[in-house]
């Protein structure tokens, strides 16, 4: 196993994650102002948000009800009642200087996720991952910190954007279960899959709308759990994975050097690659947790969770089994899922498309193309019925595959108003199916290479795929392969 | 209880609170008795009273995800002690809390 090689024989990496995820409700956890991302500074800003006196605080109908289904999703048990804490802390982030969150009381508790590991040999291994916990709080605001380094060390002033405070969160926090950063990583694309499938967040990482921090310590295997730090600033599964690693060896040296591991909060340095003390942690009594005098419980009565629950869509890992019993490649159905694709595939596959054609087209062309374009499937306007004619125009010869390429990025630079069959003809791209022209074409590319040609004579059949491209060339694509090749042949040994 | 001055300094760093070694000394005992007085509570609960937060029976209250007008920015900007780039301008946050 990896772990092994991570620690000397002997040591036990042990993670818990606590994962943010902000919902995508119109508004606030306890006002109305919109959630909406990237707009001006402080314009979505109110007395409650900022905590002014004598403004009340009301809890998000929706909000709730996203955080009852995510619970679900994660096997949860739904608490008939919850109640809000006050989590006192002064950072100029949050003009209240206290947060709204959930203390003895969290809404969700005992989940599990089961996640999926590619073992030694290669096969899949499932690990399960049991949560602790779901509860709701508050998002902060945005701090900028200006001055010599842009970071937070050494900055002179930070600059407050009020704009994301009070947008309702939920903290999904892990038992201590996971081993190996293999897993660790796997957990959270798998959260993000679920995230992604309930449809209560966008789980975009770069946009801060789900966020990791771990709870990383080693200890001598069958010992008791030694002292964590909590590592922050993890900003996608990749740093999450390289950040556990780093922090598993550190401990380690520190331990085996004499020393003791302070149970501090750390950040992540992505281009150095390594950890730092960000601050000693203040202990859970310090932040002085009191029942919000503002704020009633959160009822939650069973005939609500069940309807709630009636509404549960169908879970990433039942969706990849699902696709891959059509013949859809395991990686292949993962990026799909990832990608909240699995509609658009669905619908391919409805309108007549090859189940595995229309995952490849999706998994590969779209999902490259959208993030090439930071473009969400749902915004680019592809349906399934573009891809289900896409792989129609390809099947009859239409089309080649370099040809519906191009079409196909031609329906999604029109956000979806022009079908792949319009973009083709627009552009003029239907193959040169026309053989007297092709004809010409190849009989011209013959003529010119008679080295090569000799070379195909005497053997070296390979070389025919340098007098393709040629013809390619002299078609700019629009030949079909199939056609040239046959001809190519006839030319050559008659 | 008497309240011993570590405590009193720990709690007023938690409230940003600067007290000179004459102020612990005459907060120390008023703090006490406050607490004492709030221990009166102990003499009376029981394991089969559930805690009280607050004296409102349970009700199920929620509003709708519907937006309504945040304030206007100039507004939420005059309540800055500072401002820069339309935002709050605050000194350096500092990084060692403990």
């Amino acid at each position: 196993m990896t772990s092994q090689a991570l620690l000397d024989d002997g040591w036990e990496l042990v993670v818990g994650l606590e994962v943010h995820v902000e919902l995508q409700t119109n508004t606030k956890m306890w006002c109305g102002c919109s959630t909406v991302f990237g707009d001006e500074p402080n314009t979505n800003v109110c007395e409650v948000c900022t905590g002014q006196p004598g403004a009340l605080p009301v809890a998000n109908e929706q909000a709730v009800r996203d955080a009852i289904l995510l619970g679900l999703a994660l096997q949860g048990r739904i608490a008939e009642r919850c109640r809000f804490h006050r989590k006192n802390y002064f950072y100029p982030d949050l003009a209240k200087n206290y947060q709204i969150s959930q203390y003895d009381t969290p809404l969700v508790t005992d989940g599990e996720l089961v996640v999926e590991v590619t073992g030694d040999d290669g096969g899949v291994e499932r690990r399960r991952v049991g949560i602790e916990r779901l509860h709701m709080e508050e998002d902060t605001g945005k701090s900028l910190h200006v001055g010599d380094t842009g970071r937070l060390h050494g900055a002179d002033r930070s600059l407050i954007d009020y704009n994301r405070c009070g947008i309702p969160l939920l903290e999904v926090v892990s038992h201590p279960d996971i081993r190996d950063p293999e897993t660790a990583q796997a957990y959270l694309r798998e959260l993000q899959a679920v995230v992604v499938a309930t449809g209560v967040s966008d789980a975009r990482m770069e946009e801060g709308s789900i966020r990791c921090d771990a709870n990383v310590s080693v200890r001598r295997v069958g010992e008791e759990l030694g002292t964590r730090t909590e590592i922050k600033n993890l900003n996608s599964v990749r740093s999450l994975g390289r950040a556990v690693r780093y922090e598993a060896q550190r401990q380690l040296a520190v331990i085996q050097d004499g020393g003791v591991i302070r149970m501090e909060t750390r950040h992540w340095d992505e281009s150095r690659g390594v950890t730092e003390v960000l601050r000693v942690k203040e202990s859970v009594t310090d932040y002085r947790y009191f029942p919000d005098p503002d704020l009633v419980e959160v009822l939650s009565p069973p005939q609500r969770v069940e309807e709630i629950a009636r509404r549960l869509p169908e879970l990433p890992a039942a969706t990849r089994a699902r696709l891959t019993g059509l013949g859809v490649p395991r990686e292949q159905a993962a990026v799909l899922v990832a990608n909240a694709a699995v509609p658009v595939f669905d619908e391919a596959v409805a309108a007549g498309a090859e189940a595995t054609a229309a995952a490849n087209w999706l998994a590969g062309d779209v999902v490259g193309q959208l993030a090439a374009e930071d473009l969400s499937l749902a915004a680019s306007g592809l349906t399934g019925a573009h891809l289900a004619e896409l792989t129609r125009l390809i099947d009859d010869g239409t089309l080649s595959n370099t040809l519906a390429k191009e079409a196909l990025a031609g329906v999604i630079a029109s956000r979806g108003a022009s079908s792949p069959a319009a973009v083709a003809a627009e552009r003029g791209l239907e193959q040169v199916s026309d053989v007297g022209e092709l004809q010409r074409i190849v009989d011209d590319v013959v003529a010119a290479n008679p080295d090569t040609v000799a070379a195909i004579r005497s053997g070296n059949d390979k070389a025919i795929g340098a007098l393709v491209g040629q013809v390619m060339k002299a078609t700019k694509g629009q030949a079909d392969p199939r056609k040239t090749n046959e001809l190519l042949r006839t030319a050559i040994h008659g | 209880m008497a309240l011993p001055p570590d405590e009193v300094r720990h709690v007023a760093r938690l409230a940003r609170l600067a007290l000179t070694d004459d102020e612990v000394a005459e907060l120390a005992p008023q703090l006490s008795r406050i607490l004492a007085y709030a221990e009166h509570v102990g003499e009376v609960a029981a394991d089969d009273v559930e805690p009280t937060t607050h004296p409102f029976a349970p009700a199920d209250v929620t509003r709708p995800d519907e937006r309504r007008p945040s304030l206007s920015r100039d507004d939420v900007l005059a309540a800055a002690p500072q401002v820069e780039d339309h935002r709050f301008a605050v000194p350096r946050i500092v990084s060692q809390e403990g």
